[in-house]
Parts: structure tokens; C-alpha cells; sequence
């Protein structure tokens, strides 16, 4: 009887390794799941993913693992038609897993809590009303607070503007006066985005950066984040906006401080064109269809008029 | 305990009643008997669970290419607005109702539910809601398109300038489909306070009543509100105000909150239900006690209560402060602990039990394992880092497929086949049963978890275009997708079939433990003769101790 009881106690350990190794490996794949990392808020939040994915893959697999067991080996005869044993509960055993889930949950909500403070440093602000608009200034003194805890070697905001419509996206960087369709960010440098829609609920999301932060109509909202891989990147429309949602997309272009200034300066001498725009021109052709496949659908705002269609 | 006994009548089988179990045309008639609206209910939503596929296989067979090639966008949009609403206001809502209009009544040892005529009337409203978002495909402009959240100001703008269009319509279904719930609720939590039988204290109430009644008592806190925020939605749109009107001062996101407010909730009266169905349906299986009946029944509670407070997950980007979002992502996580219990629970039932894997076990097992899944990806989501890269991707959209395919229409399905003999009288195909569930196993995976990949790539929910190279895993969830369609087709041939001519069932053909198995298949009218007197606890495996006192006749 001692024998069984420790070769149990063994198995159990042993099964539980097994468990663990094959959890930390799915976690370590975890990565591999994800976009590349282009902002640094993105190697915070895949951390995060990998840890949640390891610890999960544990439960998974030990539940699971514990039913497979019990289906396997614990199937009755067919002409067995007698009970199990008649065991209504074990307190010690309900209270451990009362006890281990409150713990766990403690746990993975205190590490979110840690990354989502580091993030917060750069990372999403809460709304600000429209009739007390922020300026550069106030944005800048708005985070004077958590400045204090940034080294100080972290460098200035560069601000541009967000204009989210039915269905485009309108860059506007103040210091050069150039609008532009697609959105070019320095590297290295912490963005502030003033993010504002002109009609309905947008959404600003970045894959690469992994960060998304609804634009209210009638708000100003402050977004931060700062890019550290140059590439080309994709901006969606993360909040459904009516019926060209899914065409909401922009080209994100991160590139070093110089190349982005040389770009700017660049912008600046062009003419205003109207950019293309992919709603308004599958409008253009329904509107020319001799039979209507569709509902009637609100009218796609005007493509904005920018230095720089992309 | 209320239960007014009925005179005259003494003998199951001869009831001096207008309805006799056997006629088929009282199913189409307004009856007052809760095992009939019972199985009214399920026909119904299982009718609008099959045009809810429908869409859903239209849906997937646009993403099949990464361009917007099958469909124009207007109709792509209609389609997944009708899908998410019939789906969840005409196929999970109803069809659990249904489940508990039948079971209920019978398993507390009542003759019915507390008010038979409310009862009706509830029902007749299902099939009203069903045509009204039906007809609005036939209104110039066509249905809904603003998503089953109808966030304003989209669902507002109002294309066709008509004042009966799609929108309009679809928040006037929203709102009797509500009122038709609260009517529910209050019959089912009477029903259950005041109907028990003699000796039926809450403690040995079977676990499904258990659920049931916590499912309900949700609804009546939680749908006052959606209701509410409906009706201001549908006067912004119609008369000209402007609770959620930015433009005039109204604000958008408060609609967020009137809506989150039930529709978090509302998922647990989805899922509480079918947390239910797997508590009855392990045991008898197993042949085990349920373990931990108490803790199991107070969890279920516990999750009605913590329901209330988690709603701001849905809104960690909308705007929302972060000390908002830091206590939401706190009060979500804890709702893992009683379902955890839960979990446990019909683990350690299992462990060592004698099982029988027959076709309600699968299923209850294979939604388990779904769940467990969809538990831990919901653990993820409520983390607020993770949130804020896939919240309105698919990521979100697999996880919810899993708890609502995966959980609830597969948990749903292990109580149709268990409770299949006792509602009609006939035992069904095994081999039938099997296949299906194998289809659908198989279907769900493979039309759900490339989902998760995908939202984690960055593809959003409702675009009915999307990245090129997302095309090869979107191409897997199309055939999955597909394949949980055909897998529909077993179901409704073994139900069919067998109704009308499979063999016999006994009374008790599982050898299962409660009150509804000690009255004849189909029950009488009157479920009882005689109201029984229960003298022990539910999930009596192991022990022979009889469960009712023997009749006094």
C-alpha cells in the first residue's frame, strides 16, 4: 500500500514536468504567432501573450490531460451496470483548487498590471473633452506627471494629427503643415497622435505596434507609443464604421529621425492632390452598376485633398 | 409546495385533459403545458439556428478570398448583423429557454410553471421577433448593418432617410425579444421558489434548477437596462433626439455602457444553463455523486453576482480611464475562480467513475474540453495589454465561437440526445449520434482555432476584406465552417426519424437519478399524479436510497 501510494506520488510529479516542459515550449512559440515588433509597447505585450499562452497551455493540457486519462482507463464494461464509488466531495481537494485559481489570477492580474504601467508611460490616454481642447503645450504638461519617472534621456514628442471619416485616414503634421494619407513616424522617437473622427466611432490600430485606441466623435484623444523598428506597416480601422469599414487602411512607414525630416520637408513642397481612395471609388462603380447587388449605403466623404497620397 | 393538488384525477394516462401527449397539433396551438411550449421553443430556434448557419456560410464564403468579391459590402454587413442577432436573440437564448420550460417544472416536482398563460405568451413573441428581423430584408435598405452591438453613430445614420428601415426594425425585435425574456424570468424564478415539491429544500435542488435560477435572476437585473438603452436608441433614431448623438451633445459611448451593461451578462445566462446540463449529465454517466454539489450550486451564484460588475472589459479601448480599466480586468479574472470550481468539479466526477460514451456523453465531454479552451483564451482577453492588440479581431471572435459553438450548442446537443426519450417517447440512433458528434467536433476546430492565429496576425472582426496573406488560414475556418453545416444534417435525420419511428423508450432508459425519470416517457399532461415527496439529495450513484417517499396510494 506505502509502495503504490509513492509510485502514485511520482507519477504525478513526473506528469506534471512533462506538463510544464511542453507548456514552456508552446509559450516560446507564442512569438512566433505575432506580427513583427515595430513599437516598444509590442515586446512588452508579446511577453505578456507568452507568459499567459504558457501558463494556459498548463491548464489546458492538465485538465485535459486528467479526462483523456479518465476516458481511456475508466470505462465501464457494457454488461457492468453497477455505480462508481459513491463519493460525494473531498473539502481539503476543494479548497486547494479554490485556493490556486485565486492565486493564479492574482498573479497573471498583477503582471498585467506591471507591463500595462510600463506601457502607460508612452501608452493610451484616457478621453479628453473637445470644449477644453489640449494644445501641444497642454498635451506635453498633461503627461508632466509620468514624464518624471521617464529617464531623461527620452526624447521629445513628435505630435501629428489623426483625422479618422467615412472611410479615410488624414495625417496632419502641424510643425511642416503637410497632410498626408499615409502616416510617416520617426523611429526611436515617442509619437503623439492627437487622434479625432469627423463622423462616427473609428478605431487606431496598428498590428506591429499592438496597440488600438477607439477615436470618439466630438473628443480629442492623445495616443503614445513609441516605433523602434523602420519597415512598412499597416494601419486598420479596428472600429466597425459602416459599410467601407474593411478598405479604412493606411500605409505606416517608420524610418529614422533624418529620412522622416528629409521626407517632411519634401511633402511640404508638393501641391494638395485628392488621394485615392478606395471607397470612393467602389461607390463610384455601384453607383454605375445597371444592377444594384447591394442596400443603399451612406455616401462616402469627399477623398481628402493632401501633399502626399502615398 | 404551493402545488395545488387536482381533483379528479388519479391515473397517469387516463387525464380527462383537451391535450393528450401524443397530438401533434397542439404544438401549433397557443397551450398553456410547459413541456409543450418547451419543445415549441427548441423547434423554433433550432429552425433560426439553421438560417443563422446559413448566414454564417455565406459569411465565411465571402472571406474565402482576401477581396470583397462574393458579396456587395451593404449585403456583407446585413448578413453578420443577422447572423450574430439570430443567433444569439433566436437560436441560444431561446432554444436554453426552451431546455428549462421543459426540465424545470418537471425536475422540482411541479405540474407547471408558476404562470402557464405568461408562459405562452412569452414564446408566441419568439416567432414575432423572428419575422420582424426576417421581414427587414425586404425593407427598402435592407436590414440591420450596424453589427449585433448597433453602436451609434452608425447605427443612426439612417442611409435610406426612411423612418421604417432596417435599423428601426431590428431595435424593435431587440426590445420584444427582451420583454419576452423578463416575462421568462419571472415565471422561472416563482416557479422555482414557490413550486418545489415537499421535501425539495434549494440544497437538493438538481444542479440544472440551480443554473437555471441564477441565468434568471440575470436576466431581471441586466435586460431593464439593454431594454432601455434600445428604446433611447430607437428614439435618436426616429423622433430626433439625442442620447447618443454627438453632434448635439449626446454621448456615444454611454450606449456602450447601457448595452455591455446585459449583453456581458448575458453570455452567462447563455453559459450557466449549459454549466447545468454538464452537471446533470456527468454523473449519470459516470455513475459518480456530483462532485461537490454544494460548492458547484453556490458557484453558480457567485457567477450571476460577479457577472454584474465585468461589463467595461468590452471597453477597454473605447476611451476608458485606466483605473476603469484596471478593476474590470481584476472583477473578469475572478469570474475564472467559481468557474474553475466548476471545472474541477466535473473533472474529479469523472475521475474514476464508469463511464459510458455514448452520444449525450461525448458531446458534454467534448464541450468541456471546448471550454476549458475558450476559458483560457477569455483569461487572455481580460488581461488589458493583450486586449488592446486583439480586442475586435478575430481572436475575440474565435474565443466567443468556442463558448458559444464549441460550449453552448455542443452542451446544447448532450442535453437533446439525454433528454431525447424522455420528450418524445423514442430512443434515438446511436451511430447517428456519433457521427454527428464527430462532425461536429472536428467542424468546430477547425472552423474556430485558425481564428485565434488570425486575430493575433491582426485580422478584424466585420471586415469582409482583408490582408492577402492571411488568405491560407481563412481558407481552413471557410471548409471547417462548411463542414459544421453538413454536420447539422444527422442531427435533424436521427431526431426526425427516431420521433416518428424509433424504438420505445422506458421510463428511465439511462438509469439516471431524478424526478424526471420516475414518470412515464413522454410525462403525462400533468407531469405528476401525485406530487411526489422527496426524501434525499440529488446524485445518489453508489448508494441505493430511493429519492422520493413511496406513494401514499
Amino acid at each position: 500500500m506505502k509502495i503504490r501510494h509513492i509510485v502514485n506520488f511520482f507519477g504525478i510529479v513526473i506528469w506534471l514536468l512533462v506538463v510544464a516542459l511542453i507548456s514552456n515550449w508552446i509559450g516560446k512559440q507564442a512569438y512566433s504567432w505575432l506580427p513583427p515588433q515595430a513599437a516598444a509597447e509590442s515586446h512588452l505585450i508579446d511577453d505578456l501573450i507568452s507568459f499567459l499562452v504558457t501558463l494556459g497551455a498548463f491548464i489546458f493540457l492538465g485538465v485535459t490531460g486528467t479526462l483523456s486519462y479518465s476516458i481511456t482507463f475508466h470505462r465501464a464494461a457494457s454488461e457492468d451496470l453497477s455505480d462508481g464509488p459513491h463519493i460525494e466531495g473531498n473539502i481539503a481537494l476543494e479548497f486547494i483548487w479554490t485556493v490556486i485559481p485565486i492565486m493564479l489570477v492574482l498573479w497573471i492580474a498583477n503582471y498585467s498590471y506591471q507591463i500595462y504601467n510600463q506601457m502607460g508611460i508612452q501608452g493610451p490616454q484616457a478621453l479628453v473633452h473637445l470644449h477644453n481642447p489640449l494644445g501641444i503645450e497642454s498635451a506635453y504638461a498633461a503627461t508632466g506627471e509620468t514624464l518624471d519617472e521617464v529617464p531623461p534621456a527620452s526624447p521629445p514628442l513628435e505630435n501629428i494629427h489623426v483625422l479618422a471619416q467615412q472611410w479615410a485616414w488624414v495625417f496632419h503634421y502641424p510643425e511642416k503643415h503637410v497632410t498626408s494619407t499615409e502616416l510617416h513616424l520617426p523611429s526611436d522617437r515617442r509619437i503623439n497622435l492627437v487622434l479625432e473622427s469627423a463622423d462616427v466611432l473609428h478605431g487606431f490600430y496598428v498590428p506591429a505596434f499592438r496597440l488600438k485606441q477607439d477615436i470618439i466623435p466630438g473628443h480629442q484623444i492623445n495616443f503614445q507609443f513609441t516605433p523602434i523598428r523602420p519597415g512598412e506597416y499597416r494601419l486598420t480601422d479596428s472600429q466597425y464604421s459602416g459599410t467601407y469599414f474593411a478598405t479604412m487602411e493606411a500605409k505606416v512607414i517608420v524610418e529614422s529621425p533624418s529620412e522622416y525630416q528629409k521626407w517632411l520637408a519634401k511633402a511640404a513642397t508638393n501641391k494638395f492632390t485628392p488621394a485615392p481612395n478606395q471607397a470612393a471609388s467602389e461607390y463610384a462603380q455601384t453607383m454605375h452598376d445597371p444592377v444594384k447587388n447591394g442596400w443603399v449605403t451612406v455616401k462616402p466623404a469627399a477623398p481628402p485633398l493632401v501633399n502626399y497620397p502615398g | 409546495m404551493t402545488n395545488i393538488p387536482i381533483h379528479g384525477i388519479g391515473i397517469p394516462g387516463q387525464l380527462p385533459h383537451p391535450e393528450s401527449p401524443g397530438d401533434w397539433k397542439r404544438y401549433f396551438s397557443f397551450s398553456t403545458d410547459h413541456k409543450v411550449i418547451g419543445i415549441q421553443y427548441l423547434v423554433t430556434s433550432f429552425i433560426f439556428f439553421l438560417i443563422g448557419g446559413i448566414f454564417a456560410m455565406i459569411l465565411r464564403g465571402e472571406l474565402i478570398t482576401p477581396e470583397a468579391d462574393l458579396l456587395d459590402r451593404t449585403v456583407y454587413n446585413g448578413m453578420f448583423t443577422m447572423h450574430g442577432t439570430v443567433m444569439l436573440f433566436l437560436w441560444t437564448f431561446p432554444s436554453l429557454v426552451g431546455l428549462a420550460n421543459y426540465l424545470v417544472p418537471i425536475m422540482i416536482g411541479a405540474r407547471d410553471m408558476a404562470f402557464p398563460r405568461l408562459n405562452a405568451v412569452a414564446f408566441w413573441m419568439v416567432p414575432v421577433v423572428g419575422t420582424l428581423l426576417m421581414a427587414s430584408f425586404f425593407v427598402p435598405g435592407g436590414p440591420a448593418q450596424a453589427g449585433w452591438w448597433s453602436y451609434p453613430p452608425v447605427s443612426t445614420q439612417n442611409p435610406t432617410g426612411n423612418l421604417i428601415n432596417g435599423q428601426v426594425i431590428w431595435l424593435l425585435a431587440v426590445a420584444i425579444s427582451g420583454i419576452s425574456s423578463i416575462m421568462g424570468a419571472v415565471n422561472f424564478i416563482t416557479t422555482i421558489v414557490k413550486m418545489r415539491a415537499p421535501g425539495m429544500g434549494f440544497f437538493r435542488m438538481p444542479l440544472f434548477v440551480w443554473a437555471v435560477f441564477s441565468a434568471q435572476i440575470i436576466q431581471l437585473f441586466g435586460l431593464p437596462v439593454l431594454t432601455a438603452g434600445a428604446v433611447m436608441l430607437l428614439f435618436d433614431l426616429t423622433v430626433g433626439t439625442a442620447f447618443f448623438d454627438p453632434v448635439h451633445g449626446g454621448n456615444p459611448v454611454m450606449f456602450q455602457h447601457y448595452f455591455w451593461f446585459y449583453s456581458h451578462p448575458a453570455v452567462y445566462v447563455i453559459i450557466l444553463p449549459i454549466f447545468g446540463i454538464f452537471s446533470e449529465i456527468f454523473p449519470v454517466y459516470a455513475r459518480k455523486p456530483l462532485f461537490g454539489y454544494k460548492v458547484v450550486a453556490i458557484s453558480s451564484m457567485l457567477i450571476a453576482v460577479v457577472s454584474a460588475i465585468v461589463w467595461v472589459h468590452h471597453m477597454y479601448v473605447s476611451g476608458t480611464p485606466a483605473w476603469m480599466r484596471l478593476i474590470f480586468m481584476l472583477t473578469t479574472m475572478f469570474v475564472s475562480v467559481p468557474t474553475g470550481i466548476k471545472v474541477f468539479a466535473w473533472v474529479a466526477t469523472i475521475w474514476g467513475g464508469k463511464l459510458r460514451l455514448n452520444t449525450p456523453m461525448l458531446f458534454a465531454l467534448g464541450a468541456l474540453i471546448m471550454f476549458v479552451f475558450a476559458g483560457i483564451t477569455g483569461i487572455m482577453l481580460s488581461s488589458v495589454p493583450v486586449d488592446v492588440h486583439v480586442n475586435n479581431t478575430y481572436f475575440v471572435v474565435g474565443h466567443f465561437h468556442y463558448v458559444l459553438y464549441g460550449t453552448v450548442t455542443m452542451g446544447l446537443y448532450a442535453a437533446l440526445y439525454h433528454w431525447f426519450p424522455k420528450m418524445t417517447g423514442r430512443m434515438y440512433s446511436e451511430g447517428w449520434g456519433k457521427l454527428h458528434f464527430y462532425l461536429t467536433f472536428i467542424g468546430t476546430n477547425i472552423n474556430f482555432f485558425p481564428m485565434h492565429y488570425l486575430g493575433l496576425q491582426g485580422m478584424l472582426r466585420r471586415a469582409a476584406s482583408y490582408a492577402p496573406e492571411l488568405a491560407t488560414w481563412n481558407i481552413v475556418a471557410s471548409i471547417g465552417g462548411f463542414l459544421l453545416g453538413v454536420s447539422t444534417l444527422p442531427f435533424i435525420f436521427n431526431i426526425v426519424i427516431s420521433w416518428m419511428q424509433g424504438e420505445k423508450a422506458p421510463d428511465n432508459p439511462w438509469r439516471a437519478i431524478g424526478l424526471e425519470w420516475l414518470i412515464s416517457s413522454p410525462p403525462p399532461v400533468e407531469n405528476f399524479a401525485e406530487i411526489p415527496v422527496v426524501i434525499s439529495e440529488p446524485y445518489g450513484y453508489g448508494k441505493s436510497e430511493p429519492l422520493v417517499a413511496p406513494s401514499q396510494h
